[in-house]
């Protein structure tokens, strides 16, 4: 599928500082794709974010969106692309309509069609009975959903979203992903940065992740889960805190598991396949007469890619 | 365009602001009724600040020279400015003045003309007293005024009585023993043709004579807090330039598909029109509410957009100058007050030093307070063509200047 972004070797070191903010970042974006790059705080992605917005101008590489430089064709990249910046950019003191019909004047927005994109956002983002009163009246979560609505009033190609969840309760950070997930769905392509593994895993096609200003893993779910193995852990929590080296030895000679280890009134497994493994781990227990209280099963996930590849859980 | 929609937007905003409309209108219209109120001016009348002045007279003299003083205080040409009223004796005038009911008293002592023509020997006791109340300092200077002038005026007719008595003498016209007499009608004659008009004009010649050029306390303070304050709202508006890098709907300008010197000429426009709209409020007001009578309403007009062009750079260079939105607001605060003291707003400058006068220049107070004290004295916009062109000339460097540093400080990166 065609690019409709491509990153080359981006570059941004700020005066002063010891080491780039971004430092030789290079990944594509297709078409029609939500595309994440997930990180810990300050790993460079809003600094990314910046540059491919051209609030920032980088230092190095350059980014093409649609055919159109952010170094030397600017404007023509404006007009394409749609920005949710972190921070909630909207004045608090005028409505959520006034807010709007300002961003659409800013993209060149007017007359009726202006108002009519203005009442089919409100409607996305599920704030049309609270349009007129003041953002500054509104929630944490309905103020994220005007940023969102202002950065898409204009229909843009590509959306840039950044860490829209940020400080939000539960059911905002469900509609966002909703929303986000409906827009995609009606065709827009989405890079969306966050610091949330289980978001880059709910919404995006592809996932790029980004430390220390450099992208040290791009790939499906699938593809950056591998680089990890094919392996799930099994974790039983059993009554008897003493019979756990028994049953951690006896499970070890299951077939399908790779290891077993004890710890106080757990123990826990490393199997090829958690499913296939668990009725014979079960059975081994109960011949012992060992009473299991509780099992959960894991999956190998990006918070295991990244301690793998960084040897850092994603968010110290 | 999109200039003028940031400015338009920018307008909605700061007049939303509830805290910024009470310092920018409310305060303003405040402090003038304060000063108006103690200025007097707010006593129910609506004409000139020193008119109908109480004063007391007890003439204990029974020469002709008392009478005419006394006589003088009554005369047509003092009837605006004064309200003479009589008593027998100097105790009861003086509770009068210690009592707030009169601004002053004036006490002409027994034997003053006697005095003043030579025929007795000239004392302490022979000098005319002003009992001056301390609450009402300028007026009571008014009346002093009238007295002092009152008393040159008899000085040159004694002079010339004694220089026109001498000539005779010298002639051979008179014989030393008429002397005393003609040189007292001679005196009176001179006296009496000074306080035809001349003598007593002297105090207030311009006022009395020209009542339509009266000038109002009013049309002073009105004016002078109304820059005061626009101080306050140019630096406000420097401030939010700053303040919208921090919540990052700079950042999103930018982001749109527009031009940085667009955003710049839309925030800059944006001050001016808050600026210019604070003023015309307030110049509004203190005529609709208080009848201030600012004349000329072209140069009034042209004044206010001059007004708000210079004040508006001073703003956006404080912005220029200031790395946060507090400093913005610190340093707007700090020039406020100066320029304040400095162009005249607390008090009047006329009366400071040339070098003061020169160095208030450099504030939109002290062109503005002079452009509206001319234009209230009846001046129009051909004569105020300098303060105009000085505010504008204020405004077009501090622009640039401010211009300039705003592009080295990279306000519009990220």
């Amino acid at each position: 599928m065609a690019l409709i972004l491509e990153v080359q070797d981006l570059v941004k070191q700020y005066p002063g500082a010891a080491e780039p903010a971004v430092n030789g970042v290079s990944f594509g974006i297709r078409r029609g794709e939500v595309f994440s790059l997930l990180g810990p705080n300050g790993a460079g992605k809003t600094t990314t974010i910046g540059m491919l917005s051209c609030l920032l101008k980088p230092t190095g590489g350059d980014a093409i969106v649609d055919g159109h430089s952010v170094r030397t064709d600017p404007e023509a990249v404006k007009r394409l692309i749609g920005i949710v910046p972190q921070d909630i950019a909207l004045y608090p003191s005028l409505s959520a309509r006034e807010n709007l019909r300002f961003w659409g004047w800013m993209y060149g927005l007017g007359g009726k069609d202006l108002a009519r994109r203005i009442d089919a956002i409100l409607e996305t983002v599920g704030l049309t009975d609270r349009g007129n009163d003041r953002v500054d009246s509104y929630s944490g979560g309905m103020k994220r959903r005007i940023n969102i609505a202002a950065g898409l009033l204009h229909e843009p190609k590509l959306v840039f979203l950044d860490e829209p969840t940020v400080g939000i309760d539960p059911q905002s950070r469900r509609n966002i992903l909703e929303m986000v997930k409906a827009l995609n769905a009606q065709g827009m392509t989405v890079l969306y940065t966050t610091h949330y593994m289980e978001e880059a895993q709910e919404l995006s096609q592809r996932i790029g992740i980004i430390d220390n200003g450099k992208l040290i893993a791009l790939g499906t779910l699938d593809e950056l889960t591998r680089l990890v193995g094919r392996q799930d852990e099994i974790e039983l929590k059993i009554a008897s805190e003493h019979a756990g080296p028994e049953l951690a030895e006896a499970l070890g000679k299951v077939k399908g598991v790779r290891s077993a280890r004890s710890e106080d009134h757990t123990v826990r497994l490393v199997a090829d396949d958690a499913n296939a493994s668990l009725p014979e781990v079960i059975g081994v227990a109960n011949a012992r007469g060992i009473k299991v209280i509780g099992i959960d099963v894991r999956e190998p996930n990006l918070e295991a890619v990244f301690l793998h590849l960084t040897g850092r859980a994603l968010r110290d | 365009m999109k200039a003028l929609q940031i400015a338009f937007k920018d307008l909605t905003v700061l007049f939303r602001d509830r805290t910024a409309l009470l310092l920018m209108l409310g305060a303003p219209l405040i402090l003038t009724v304060g000063l108006a109120l103690i200025s007097g001016r707010m006593s129910g009348s609506s004409g000139p600040a020193f008119q109908n002045l109480p004063v007391v007279i007890v003439n204990l003299d029974q020469g002709v020279v008392g009478g005419q003083l006394a006589d003088a205080f009554s005369s047509d040409e003092l009837d605006d400015l004064l309200n003479p009223q009589t008593a027998e004796d100097a105790a009861a005038a003086r509770a009068l003045v210690n009592d707030d009911k009169v601004v002053a008293a004036v006490i002409i002592p027994a034997g003053f003309t006697d005095a003043v023509t030579g025929a007795k020997e000239s004392g302490a006791a022979d000098r005319i007293e002003i009992y001056a109340n301390p609450n009402r300092e300028i007026s009571s200077q008014i009346v002093t005024a009238v007295v002092e002038s009152f008393v040159q005026q008899v000085e040159l007719a004694r002079v010339s009585g004694q220089v026109a008595v001498e000539q005779l003498l010298a002639a051979g016209l008179i014989n030393p023993q008429e002397a005393a007499a003609v040189g007292m009608r001679v005196a009176e004659r001179s006296v009496s043709a000074q306080n035809s008009g001349a003598a007593i004009r002297l105090v207030s010649a311009e006022k009395s004579t020209e009542p339509e050029q009266d000038f109002d306390m009013m049309g002073y303070f009105a004016p002078s807090m109304a820059i005061l304050f626009l101080m306050y709202t140019v630096a406000l508006g420097g401030r939010n330039l700053l303040a919208e890098k921090e919540t990052g709907t700079l950042g999103r300008l930018v982001s749109a598909p527009i031009s940085e010197t667009a955003i710049l000429g839309g925030k800059l426009l944006g001050i001016f029109l808050v600026a210019t709209a604070q003023m015309s409020i307030l110049i509004l007001a203190n005529a609709l509410l208080f009848g201030v009578k600012f004349g000329d309403p072209l140069g009034v007009a042209v004044l206010i957009l001059a007004l708000a062009a210079a004040a508006s750079g001073w703003g956006i260079l404080v912005a220029a100058i200031a790395r946060t939105p507090g400093q913005v607001s610190t340093i707007g605060m700090a020039l406020m007050l100066t320029f304040g003291v400095l162009g005249g707003s607390f008090i009047p400058i006329n009366n400071m030093p040339a070098w003061f006068n020169l160095v208030s220049k450099i504030t939109p107070n002290a062109w503005g307070i002079e452009g509206f004290i001319a234009l209230g004295y009846g001046d129009t916009l051909p004569q105020l063509a300098g303060t105009v062109a000085g505010l504008f000339g204020m405004a077009a460097v501090l622009f640039i200047v401010s211009v300039t540093l705003l592009r080295r400080k990279n306000l519009m990166q990220g």
